[in-house]
């Protein structure tokens, strides 16, 4: 992955037509990934992208490099074999809180565990849109839909707790509507040596419309979001007076000024901790009680899978002495008639 | 009888042997130093384990009854034996499970120091089977195996379970005396064995000794037997069971196609050993992954061959069904890959240590939609190589999934093998669309066979977009057009037809035409070509045809069912391959023969039913 080419972001659209609603949060989601792959200066034929089953999964059709539209929840184990394949190729999954947690949630837990080197882009709109709008493993509880007209009885998944509880190591938040965030996290989750989970909340504007709302309203997103950024302090709010305190192990808003809270009482970021600990408690922060956290949350580099197999293959094959097919049918036991 | 007479020796042409005890009791083991001594002595062979789902039963218990049948001669030998002309039974249960098993006039060794009340409770035994009348039919040796085994130890060092665990060999000692078979081949696999460990290497041989010995004294076996070494082709040879020629078979086509061996998988008895076996391959550069399950076992196998590595995946019944939803996408996206199914007893978990051929029909039609693959069936332990071979021979040239299917008995089953030469078999030409190549279009058709090229990730100026949408003709962008769809439909189809061109022709034993065609496919080869040269010894007139390519069947395929008045297909299920022969060949009629008892046939059966059909019964 050494060769730096210099592309345009509207080098990385295919000449198909883009088929998504008008109003989905997928397009923006869409215009990040051309920006960040041609941030990046990995020339085109070195990007596989591999989907599942889903509004988000048509992704591959829009993309012009090598891409491969799978079939529901494997995306992961897909991709897990194109990289051990070439390690070289840059490899993208795109997947859906359906396809990754439901129909997929096996592969995608040791995916992360094995730490394939893969960026594994998660739009989470909180319901199936493709099947046209019953509720998913993401869905609040008492969400309704046409699955659950009376309210789902099941608690959700969170993205981020199942990463970090699959050991996973790079775990990222962003908005649809946030190309600059989502392009600079993608950028991150690209160069990232690892298994990247970068979680998007996505608007289904059909299915879900605002679902997102109670972060995204423009009079108070500033203090329902925090955007974390690695050794800063976590200050947010519309005057930038709130912030993030560590208190009895527990995470806590505080505001600045009150009770003789500065800034030097304030959480740093530090998405290279070696603990998941507070990664997992920022992961978790929702509305009412917290902002909702963006951002790198955590980013630990440890060595690849592919690099790992790639060792022990040159080990053994230095160390033995059946070097090709004919030798390994001659050794051990053989006789001669 | 005294020590310094010698017993009188019988020729012999072909002897079964089956040891049997407790699955703890070694076994596999003594079948298999057995086996391996026979093979270096010169004769032809065929072994076959039965051994139990679990792991370790009750001991003493039927159900932890662990065998192992070999079958050597200075004659042909195609099948394990249908009956033994030896029974070891370390114990009651042993004794249970196997005497059905034995010859009438057969011998039969018991560790007659297990033959104790408790042990004849637990096999489930009223009072003492030997004191059966029906033993009479039998020569029963009854050898003080353990309380022997313990006195020829005693000056050892050694704990009470180490020499228990030896007595095995006692009775191998004594099948190599009966048999007249040297010792030095097992005496250097256990210097081999427990280099490390001195005593157990002196325990072993000196068990070994005492079994010969108390052999040659006793004067229940009166006399020995020789089975003569067998003209044998020349060449190098080795013993291997279908399982690691499936394996090594694989690794034959990546060097050949010169392409990294990629195999996802999920263990899953009985096809785990090929994944155990490419695990220990890494000299070979193989890439093995043992995948979640089933579905990313295949899944994981599609992505490293759309990246271009010769992608295999292997199972059994139950994954073979996880595996359907997958095998449609590698049909649609036309990427090699191969799908190794080793058939076992079902439906569901069924018998999973037991043979079966009942996934014929899924593995030619088990998918939604129209979803043609090519599929082949390897017909004895040692040719799993060749068709293994074949089957990404054809994967690779021909852009198709390909399911292989071999079955337990194969899987499990051993027999000598001439090695082959890698230089002697054929290069593996994959259609890889290199950089520089002219128009590119994925889904083009490259030649009469209807194959697409292959243009592998990293290739400059080809990116493209596969997947599991109906594709454009030669583009191979989404397409809803009614007509194309049909168009796609039909390409995929031709294309797995025209493999036909790659194909031998079906050979055919015995006359050109006749009154009687015997068919079979896969795994039963051993057992119907073996009644078949034993009827025709006899003087009774038929021929045999045995498939190892099923979709698509060989050119002359019709042309040979045409030419006999009656068809017999022999299968280890309800009939899935004469039903298909129907099918395929409307207006022919076809007898079946069937068995569905997780056993494979026996050749004695296979006779009487062909009799019968030839005397018109």
């Amino acid at each position: 992955m050494n060769e730096q080419v210099t592309l345009q972001p509207k080098d990385f659209k295919s000449d198909q037509e883009v088929r998504w609603c008008a109003g989905c949060g997928d397009h923006a989601v869409l215009s990040a990934v051309h920006r960040a792959m041609a941030q990046t200066g990995i020339p085109r034929e070195k990007i596989a992208l591999i989907s599942g089953i889903g509004c988000s999964s048509r992704f591959p059709y829009y993309m012009n490099t090598y891409a491969f539209h799978g079939i529901h929840g494997r995306a992961p184990a897909i991709a897990s074999g194109v990289k051990m394949a070439n390690p070289d190729l840059s490899v993208w999954v795109i997947t859906g809180d359906g396809d990754a947690l439901a129909i997929g949630g096996n592969h995608f837990i040791h995916v992360i565990r094995r730490n394939i080197n893969l960026n594994i882009i998660l739009l989470n709109n909180q319901i199936y849109g493709l099947t046209k709008g019953q509720y998913s493993p993401t869905s609040f509880q008492g969400q309704i839909s046409k699955t659950s007209p009376f309210g789902t009885i099941e608690p959700p998944f969170h993205p981020g707790e199942l990463t970090l509880g699959a050991q996973g190591n790079f775990f990222a938040r962003s908005l649809d509507y946030n190309v600059k965030l989502t392009t600079d996290i993608l950028v991150e989750a690209a160069k990232f040596q690892g298994t990247s989970v970068v979680e998007v909340l996505q608007n289904c504007v059909i299915y879900n419309d605002n679902a997102y709302g109670y972060i995204n309203d423009k009079a108070y997103k500033e203090d329902r979001q925090l955007i974390l950024e690695q050794g800063k302090p976590m200050i947010f709010g519309k005057n930038n007076d709130k912030g993030i305190i560590m208190e009895d192990m527990q995470l806590k808003v505080v505001k600045l000024g009150e009770n003789g809270i500065t800034e030097k009482n304030i959480l740093i970021h530090d998405a290279k901790a070696q603990s998941p600990l507070i990664h997992w408690m920022l992961a978790k922060m929702n509305f009412p009680e917290f902002p909702v956290a963006f951002g790198v949350i955590r980013a630990v580099e440890e060595d690849t899978y592919s690099l790992k197999m790639k060792r022990q293959i040159e080990y053994i094959q230095k160390n033995s002495k059946i070097k090709n097919v004919d030798d390994l049918l001659r050794s051990g036991n053989t006789w001669e008639v | 009888m005294a020590d310094n007479i010698k017993k009188p020796v019988r020729e012999l042409e072909n002897v079964v042997i089956r040891f049997s005890g407790d699955s703890g009791d070694g076994m596999q083991l003594t079948g298999t130093l057995f086996s391996d001594t026979s093979a270096l002595f010169g004769n032809y062979l065929a072994t076959f384990p039965d051994y139990p789902a679990e792991i370790r039963a009750p001991q003493g218990t039927v159900g932890g009854v662990s065998g192992f049948q070999v079958h050597f001669g200075h004659g042909e030998v195609n099948t394990p034996g249908d009956y033994a002309d030896v029974l070891v039974a370390m114990n009651p249960a042993a004794l249970k499970a196997n005497t059905k098993w034995v010859k009438s006039g057969g011998i039969i060794i018991v560790d007659i120091d297990s033959f104790t009340e408790k042990n004849f409770q637990k096999a489930g035994y009223n009072n003492d089977p030997l004191t059966d009348p029906k033993m009479k039919d039998y020569n029963v040796i009854q050898a003080p195996i353990t309380s022997l085994t313990q006195e020829s130890l005693k000056d050892l060092n050694l704990d009470n379970k180490s020499v228990l665990r030896s007595k095995n060999m006692f009775a191998l000692g004594m099948v190599y005396w009966l048999f007249d078979r040297p010792m030095d081949f097992t005496n250097k696999f256990f210097e081999n064995k427990f280099k490390k460990n001195p005593v157990v290497l002196e325990a072993n041989k000196t068990v070994l000794k005492a079994g010969y010995q108390y052999a040659e004294s006793s004067e229940a076996l009166q006399s020995s037997y020789s089975v003569a070494p067998a003209k044998i082709e020349k060449g190098i040879y080795r013993n291997i069971n279908g399982n690691v020629a499936t394996a090594w078979g694989l690794l034959a086509a990546a060097e050949k196609s010169k392409l990294t061996l990629f195999l996802g998988s999920y263990p899953i008895t009985p096809a785990t050993d090929i994944l155990q076996e490419l695990s220990t391959r890494k000299d070979l550069g193989v890439k093995t992954f043992q995948a979640e399950d089933e579905i990313a076992g295949i899944c994981s196998a599609i992505g490293a061959s759309f990246a271009g590595h010769l992608a295999v995946t292997t199972t059994s019944g139950p994954g073979l069904s996880l595996k359907t939803e997958a095998t449609g996408l590698a049909v649609i996206t036309e990427l090699p890959l191969v799908i190794v199914n080793v058939q076992r007893g079902g439906p569901s978990t069924g018998l999973p240590t037991k043979t079966e051929q009942a996934d014929l029909l899924q593995a030619i039609y088990g998918r939604h939609g129209e979803s043609p693959l090519v599929v082949l069936a390897a017909s004895t332990p040692s040719n799993c190589f060749h068709y293994a071979f074949v089957a990404a021979k054809i994967a690779l040239e021909h852009m198709t999934p390909v399911i292989l299917l071999t079955d337990g008995f194969l899987a499990n089953g051993s027999e000598p093998w001439k090695i082959p030469e890698m230089k002697d078999l054929p290069d593996i030409k994959p259609p890889l669309i290199k950089e520089g190549a002219e128009d590119y279009k994925p889904y083009k058709r490259l030649n009469d066979n209807m194959v697409r090229g292959w243009a592998v990730p990293g290739t400059k100026g080809f990116e493209h977009r596969l997947g599991g949408l109906e594709k454009m003709a030669v583009t191979g962008a989404v397409s809803y057009v009614p007509e194309n769809h049909q168009v796609m439909v039909n390409e995929r189809e031709k294309k797995v037809e025209a493999v036909v061109n790659d194909i031998p022709d079906l050979k055919i034993l015995g006359e050109e035409s006749g009154e009687l065609l015997l068919i079979g496919w896969g795994g039963t080869y051993g057992h119907l070509y073996t009644a078949f040269r034993e009827l025709r010894k006899e003087g009774f007139k038929l021929s045999y045809i045995h498939f190892n390519y099923i979709k698509p069947f060989p050119k002359n395929t019709a042309q040979i069912l045409n030419s006999f008045k009656k068809r017999l297909v022999c299968e280890l299920n309800l009939g899935q391959m004469a039903n298909y022969l129907r099918m395929k060949f409307e207006g022919l009629s076809f007898l079946q023969y069937n068995k569905v008892q997780g056993l494979p046939f026996t050749v004695i059966e296979l006779k009487e039913q062909i009799k019968k059909i030839l005397e018109g019964k």
